[in-house]
């Protein structure tokens, strides 16, 4: 049903979002932790990151359908 | 009334419409309506008509009563009218009849009797001189005693005509007269009246009748003249001999008179036969009176006949029956030699008669003498009164002497008387010549007249007979001519009839070709139309058979072909119902199976194969989803189709989306708007469009509203998509079915055959 992609993309979306923002968490934590002495910044950074990333991917698979792909031919006249 | 009418009226009309129908009520309302006012002027119409009717038969009866001829148009036209006629006004009066045959029939009765009566005339004077005459003819007698008693019919009369010539047999058979078509018929006397009646009505008749009547006539001349002839020659002979005979009779009767009055008077017998004498003497005088009254009876009697004889034969000779004319002659000389024979005897009684007078003379005479004689003697001898003869022994002697004296005083006394006489005898015998001359002279003279009359009438008769022959010769003459013209008239007749003959045989040829022809075509012709009747009733036959077997062929056809519509419908319907097991959400059940029940049931029909193929395929195999479903489905597109309503190709990031999201919360519109009839290009906006899809799906037209979403773009339409694509699969596989099933439909109201 094409009335249902959509709502299908906007649950991947948000799947996509809450594991990006939950992978970007942690690995924000992580890396907070990690590397960056518990700042906020790294946590922040990555929830960000990973929004972002889901935002984009959201996007992305929402503006799927209007993506021209072109392709490259090479005319070689022989 | 009217109120109840109204009421019935009411009541029945409830009655009907609670659905028990009795409109009986209102029908006798109706009824009772129409009477009331009408009752008066239907009684005058009513009247009016009866008096008409009325009026017109009695004038009609009135005016039939007056004009037959009308009364007879009207029996003629109207069919009881008669009976009718007859009890009103009696029996119709007789019709006229115009008399044109009857004087023709009355002519023969009228001959015959004539001849009856001409019998009767002739036989009655027989029948008067047979009283009177005792002297009976034996042979004539029997049949004249027979028509004394007056014959009253014709048939009797001429039996007697018949016999009175069988017995007689004088006259013989007359021949025919001349030829002569137009010959008035039998002239004798007693003809006349018939010829007055004749005469005026001389006409054509046919010639059979012509010939009969001609025959008749002549054998009623024949009869006529030959009974009248014979009867009245008979009867006239008859009486002539009677009279003759009389005559004679009376010529002896006298003759013996007077030879016994001399006998008696010579007185020369004895006195005893004197009586007896003189007895016979009284019978020989009255039986002479006697004879004498009969001969004169019978002379008047022979000369009445003569007469009529004469007579006769005058009339007779006034026709002109020629051949006749020798009976008439010898009538003739019949009658004379009567006249003559009857003449003799008659001067013959005269002279008798004159004898006798004298001798009666004398013998008074003598008997006066006688009577003085006695008277003396009486007075001389008074005593002696009775008669003297018988007292011839009786007389005394003085008587006697007296007498003798007496006697010789008588004698002397005759003596002197006879002297005298002597002397006065010559002057007695020349007185008595004188008287004797002049009688004699009368008698010549009577003598010489009857001979003069004789001789004339011997002079006629030769005349006649001579003329008769003459006549005969130029008869016979005549006839020889008339019989070669006869022969010649004959012999052309016979061309004639030859030549008719022969013409009238071919015409009555010519007139049998023709008819023969003319039945041989119709003979023709018939068989001919029966020949054709038949082709035709067979070419009939056999195109009604041809048009039977077709019938039934296409009878069968056409029940195939409804059988075939009937399964072809039966499977459209089972499809139908195939659509109707879609659930709410998930779709019918793959029409596959239903399509093929339809493919293989319509195998020979294009139409429902083409049709049947033209279903799409996602139908067949899937499946399709009701209109119901669609719909529930479409406020879900719609409401998706407004959240992205503004994404499309170029704006389709996420914040788009967002923004197009708080568009459809924030734009406030009616949900449902009627879509137009022209969309003009600003209607193709999404929202719009979305509220005319609304609408028309609300309203049952997934087309139009398949239409509308058709015309959303972007990112509505990419959510749409599939729904269009449904709802344009179940549009087409529905309207594939609605043809199928109107197909369906339409053959099968084809192939119905109505009752």
């Amino acid at each position: 049903m094409s009335e249902k992609e959509l709502g299908q993309k906007w649950d991947r979306c948000l799947a996509d979002c809450a594991v990006k923002f939950g992978t970007g968490l942690g690995l924000g934590i992580v890396f907070s932790v990690v590397f960056f002495k518990r700042r906020t910044w790294p946590i922040v950074f990555g929830t960000g990151l990973g929004l972002g990333m889901a935002y984009s991917n959201c996007q992305n698979d929402l503006r799927s359908r209007y993506v021209l792909h072109s392709k490259y031919f090479s005319f070689e006249q022989k | 009334m009217l109120r109840v009418c109204w009421k019935g009226a009411h009541a029945a009309a409830r009655q009907c419409v609670c659905g028990k129908v009795k409109a009986h009520p209102l029908q006798l309302c109706r009824r009772y309506s129409t009477a009331g006012d009408s009752g008066s002027t239907a009684g005058k119409i009513v009247a009016a008509s009866l008096l008409t009717v009325g009026g017109g038969l009695g004038g009609t009866i009135l005016y039939a009563k007056w004009d037959p001829k009308f009364r007879a148009n009207v029996e003629k036209s109207v069919p009881y009218s008669d009976q009718l006629f007859e009890m009103a006004l009696g029996p119709p009066p007789p019709p006229l009849v115009t008399l044109q045959k009857k004087p023709v029939r009355v002519i023969e009765p009228l001959q015959i009797s004539s001849l009856s009566e001409a019998s009767k005339e002739s036989k009655q004077p027989k029948a008067k001189a047979k009283k009177s005459d005792p002297a009976p003819v034996e042979a004539p007698a029997a049949v004249e005693e027979a028509p004394a008693p007056t014959p009253q019919t014709l048939k009797e009369a001429s039996a007697e005509a018949a016999h009175i010539i069988s017995a007689i047999g004088e006259v013989p058979s007359v021949p025919a007269p001349g030829t002569s078509d137009e010959s008035p018929p039998g002239h004798t006397a007693a003809d006349e009246e018939c010829k007055d009646h004749h005469e005026p009505v001389l006409k054509e008749r046919p010639a059979e009748e012509v010939t009969a009547r001609l025959a008749q006539q002549d054998k009623a001349e024949q009869d006529a003249l030959a009974g009248l002839q014979v009867e009245s020659l008979g009867s006239t002979a008859k009486t002539t001999l009677q009279a003759i005979g009389a005559q004679e009779a009376a010529l002896t009767a006298i003759a013996a008179h007077t030879n016994k009055l001399k006998e008696a008077m010579d007185s020369q017998t004895p006195p005893d036969e004197k009586s007896s004498q003189w007895k016979a003497l009284n019978e020989a005088l009255s039986e002479r009176t006697r004879a004498m009254e009969e001969a004169e009876e019978a002379l008047l009697k022979a000369k009445g006949e003569l007469e009529n004889l004469s007579g006769v034969i005058n009339s007779s000779k006034q026709s002109k029956i020629n051949t006749a004319r020798p009976q008439i002659l010898a009538a003739e000389e019949n009658l004379h030699s009567m006249i003559v024979d009857l003449d003799k005897v008659v001067t013959k009684v005269q002279t008798a008669q004159t004898e006798a007078k004298i001798v009666s003379q004398y013998s008074e005479l003598v008997n006066e003498a006688k009577a003085q004689f006695q008277q003396e003697l009486a007075n001389i001898t008074p005593e002696i009164q009775a008669n003297w003869k018988r007292l011839s022994g009786k007389l005394s002697a003085d008587d006697l002497n007296s007498l003798i004296a007496h006697a010789h005083r008588r004698i002397d006394q005759l003596n002197r008387e006879l002297a005298e006489q002597r002397v006065r005898e010559q002057i007695h015998i020349e007185v008595a010549l004188e008287q004797q001359k002049l009688e004699d002279q009368k008698a010549l003279e009577r003598a010489v007249v009857s001979a003069l009359e004789h001789s004339r009438e011997d002079m006629r008769l030769e005349q006649e007979k001579k003329a008769q022959e003459v006549r005969e010769v130029m008869e016979a003459e005549m006839r020889t001519q008339l019989r070669r013209q006869a022969a010649a008239h004959t012999d052309h007749l016979r061309d004639v009839l030859k030549v008719q003959e022969q013409e009238l045989r071919e015409e009555a040829q010519e007139i049998l070709n023709s008819k023969m022809m003319e039945q041989e075509t119709h003979y023709r012709r018939l068989t001919q139309e029966q020949l054709d009747t038949f082709t035709l009733d067979m070419n009939a036959a056999y195109a009604r058979l041809k048009g039977i077997e077709e019938a039934i062929d296409s009878h069968v056809i056409a029940e195939e072909e409804a059988r075939k519509a009937h399964q072809l419908w039966l499977s459209v319907e089972a499809l139908n119902y195939t659509l109707k097991s879609a659930g709410a959400d998930f779709p019918t059940e793959p029409l596959e199976g239903a399509v093929g029940v339809i493919k293989e049931n319509c195998a020979g029909n294009e139409f429902a194969q083409a049709l049947a193929t033209a279903i799409p395929e996602e139908s067949l195999s899937r499946g399709i989803y009701s209109e119901a479903s669609l719909r529930a489905r479409f406020f879900d597109i719609r409401r998706l189709a407004r959240r992205v309503a503004l994404i499309d190709e170029t704006r389709n990031s996420l914040y788009q989306y967002f923004l197009s999201y708080l568009q459809s919360v924030l734009l406030f519109e009616r949900e449902q708007v009627a879509p137009p009839a022209k969309l003009a290009p600003e209607d193709l906006d999404t929202f719009k469009l979305l509220a005319y899809a609304n609408y028309s799906i609300e309203r049952g037209d997934l087309e139009l509203a398949a239409k509308f979403v058709n015309q959303l773009r972007g990112e509505s339409q990419r959510v749409a998509q599939d729904w269009l694509k449904e709802a344009r699969l179940t549009l087409e596989t529905k309207q594939v079915i609605s043809l199928l099933s109107a197909y369906a439909n339409a053959v099968g109201l084809g192939t119905t055959q109505a009752p």
